[in-house]
């Protein structure tokens, strides 16, 4: 039985569907890389498995541990195992990155997590999660505190956005740590290089998935654009 | 045991630190209702306080280019639970001093208690003063406390004032200061208060930029709950040249909780700039859903993300 399983889930907001019968399933401890270009719903799949309010599926059914989870609210969900790093992290006052890694667990020592991710603790443990850090910063902050949480399932929502090239090896440092802690994590992504350290990949189009696989294979095909082509005639006709 | 060791068990029990009375080195001035308990001034800072008819009137004097590195302590309490306190300060800071003042005012028990304070403070020219006003208020909500003030700086000097009132009940507080920045000065105004039960919060906060390149900040930040209200205006003027003024205000609203805010900017010279931001209502939705994300409960997270605010 996968950890996670995404049954036919559509949602809609209006008139438009913004996810299409899209199914998709990540196993325990397994690195799952989901692939897709802008607007293609990544983020949106992402609110729905977390349970963020004002996303519930609009049709079919998102199982956790075989459980039926897609009506739960989001600390129901959290407390399960499952959660997820915004693309965009939020910021707040008064609260120390300290703090912000030990919520759940006062007695952790943050200090080896933020290391993982590529920060001295010596500088940024009393720095505050707000306006004062540089995105970069604050993503590596929120990747930190997700490893910490030693979650069952963590969400990471585009976390290689707004970082440079060469600090690309933290993110996947924290990645591969995620696993090693027996975490299964949903990496999602626009770029195919980092699709290859997952242990399998799926592309994303229009709300749907059009190609599931190994990462090589996924990314490939990502690669092609034959997905970006296919125009009116909807993804699923461009599968491989 | 006599009242000042009651207070200073009270000043204590709200983090203040006892043993800066007994030090030498400190200066400071303690008073219950209109009885002064215990005062001290030390080498370049006068301490004079006297008891009159309506309450204490105390004066505080800075001398030229002193630079204490001790603050100042006051602690103003009433520890019975009926009372009034009227205290009038007048405080000078002459020509290039620099001094931290810490202030605290307790009403431990107070079921009617009435606090005034009318404080008229002069920063000279390249004078600094950081004065940071702490009260606990008890658990009763039975404090009316009404904190006035009168600031000027001077050229190239600084005033950084702090309010807190986050522990306790806070009865109904009404604070109005006015501050007017010279040349190059350096204004920061903050206040940090947490309403519960009936409470009601007024916060007035002016700065008038009067002179070229003269900076000012308000922030303020504001939590009620139960049936508490706020009303938060923050005024700044932009009189001169380069003068460049702020207004923060966040307020978070919980239960029945009623909140407000007015920012007042004016400006009437074309090359100053004043700006403002406010954020009113519950708590931030995104906020929250990070925080339960990180294994919390909703319940939870409202308290670090209030908490969070107030510190
Ligand atoms: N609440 C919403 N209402 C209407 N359209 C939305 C809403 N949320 C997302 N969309 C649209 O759905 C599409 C997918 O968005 P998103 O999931 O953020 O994409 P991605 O993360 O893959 O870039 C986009 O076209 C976006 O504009
Ligand atoms: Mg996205």
């Amino acid at each position: 039985m996968p950890l996670l399983e995404i049954k036919g889930v559509s949602f809609q907001v209006g008139a438009a569907k913004i996810l299409d019968d899209l199914c998709l399933s990540v196993e325990e401890a397994e690195v799952h890389a989901l692939l897709g270009t802008n607007g293609t719903g990544k983020s949106t799949l992402a609110y729905l498995i977390a349970g963020c309010e004002g996303y519930r599926p609009t049709a079919g059914s998102i199982l956790f541990d075989g459980r039926a989870i897609h009506t739960s609210k989001i600390h129901e969900r959290a407390q399960l195992g499952i959660t997820m790093a915004w693309q965009e992290p939020v910021r707040f006052e008064g609260i120390s990155v300290a703090q912000y890694l030990t919520l759940k667990n006062r007695a952790l020592d943050p200090a080896p997590y933020l290391e993982m991710a590529g920060l001295q603790p010596a500088r940024y443990l009393t720095r505050m999660v707000d306006r004062s850090l540089s995105g970069g910063e604050r993503k590596r902050i929120e990747l930190a505190s997700i490893l910490a949480l030693r979650p069952r399932l963590a969400i990471f929502d585009e976390p290689d956005s707004g970082i440079d090239m060469l600090s690309l090896r933290d993110i996947i440092n924290v990645i591969n740590a995620c696993k090693e802690n027996g975490s299964a994590v949903l990496l999602i992504t626009h770029r195919e290089e980092i699709a290859l350290i997952a242990d399998r990949a799926s592309q994303i189009c229009r709300g749907g998935i059009v190609c599931s696989g190994s990462p090589e294979k996924v990314a490939a095909y990502y690669k092609s654009r034959q997905c970006l082509t296919c125009d009116t005639e909807g993804c699923a006709d461009g599968r491989p | 045991m006599d009242a000042l060791e009651q207070l200073m068990q009270a000043f204590g029990n709200t983090g203040g630190d006892r043993a800066v009375l007994a030090d030498s080195s400190t200066a400071h001035l303690v008073a219950d209702g209109h009885t002064i308990l215990s005062s001290r001034a030390i080498e370049g800072v006068e301490v004079e306080a006297q008891e009159t008819p309506s309450g204490i009137s105390a004066t505080v004097r800075v001398r030229q280019g002193v630079r204490l590195t001790n603050p100042v302590h006051l602690c103003f309490g009433v520890l019975h639970k009926k009372g009034t306190q009227n205290i009038s300060m007048d405080v000078r800071l002459e020509k290039n001093a620099s001094v931290s003042f810490i202030a605290h005012c307790i009403f431990p028990d107070a079921e009617q208690v009435i606090h005034t304070m009318d404080a008229v403070i002069a920063i000279e020219d390249g004078a600094e003063m950081h004065y940071s006003e702490t009260h606990f208020h008890g658990l009763h909500g039975g404090v009316e406390a009404i904190p006035k003030a009168v600031v000027s700086v001077g050229k190239n000097g600084g005033y950084l004032g702090e309010f807190t009132l986050v522990t306790g009940r806070v009865g109904r507080l009404a604070i109005d200061y006015d501050v007017e920045a010279q040349e190059n000065a350096v204004v920061e105004l903050t206040a940090r208060v947490f309403g519960h039960g009936n409470d009601t919060i007024q916060i007035k906060e002016k700065v008038v930029l009067a002179g070229e390149n003269a900076r000012g900040l308000i922030k303020t930040r504001v939590a009620v709950e139960d049936e508490a209200s706020a009303e938060i205006t923050g005024i700044t003027e932009g009189n001169a040249a380069g003068a460049r003024g702020h207004v923060d205000c966040m307020e978070i609203v919980k239960d029945n909780g009623v909140a407000s805010a007015i920012p007042i900017v004016r400006v009437t010279n074309s090359l100053a700039k004043v700006t403002h931001e406010a954020a009113i209502g519950s708590v931030d939705k995104r906020q929250m859903e990070t925080l339960m994300l990180h294994g919390l409960t909703p319940e939870e997270a409202v308290d670090v993300i209030v908490k969070g605010i107030l510190r």
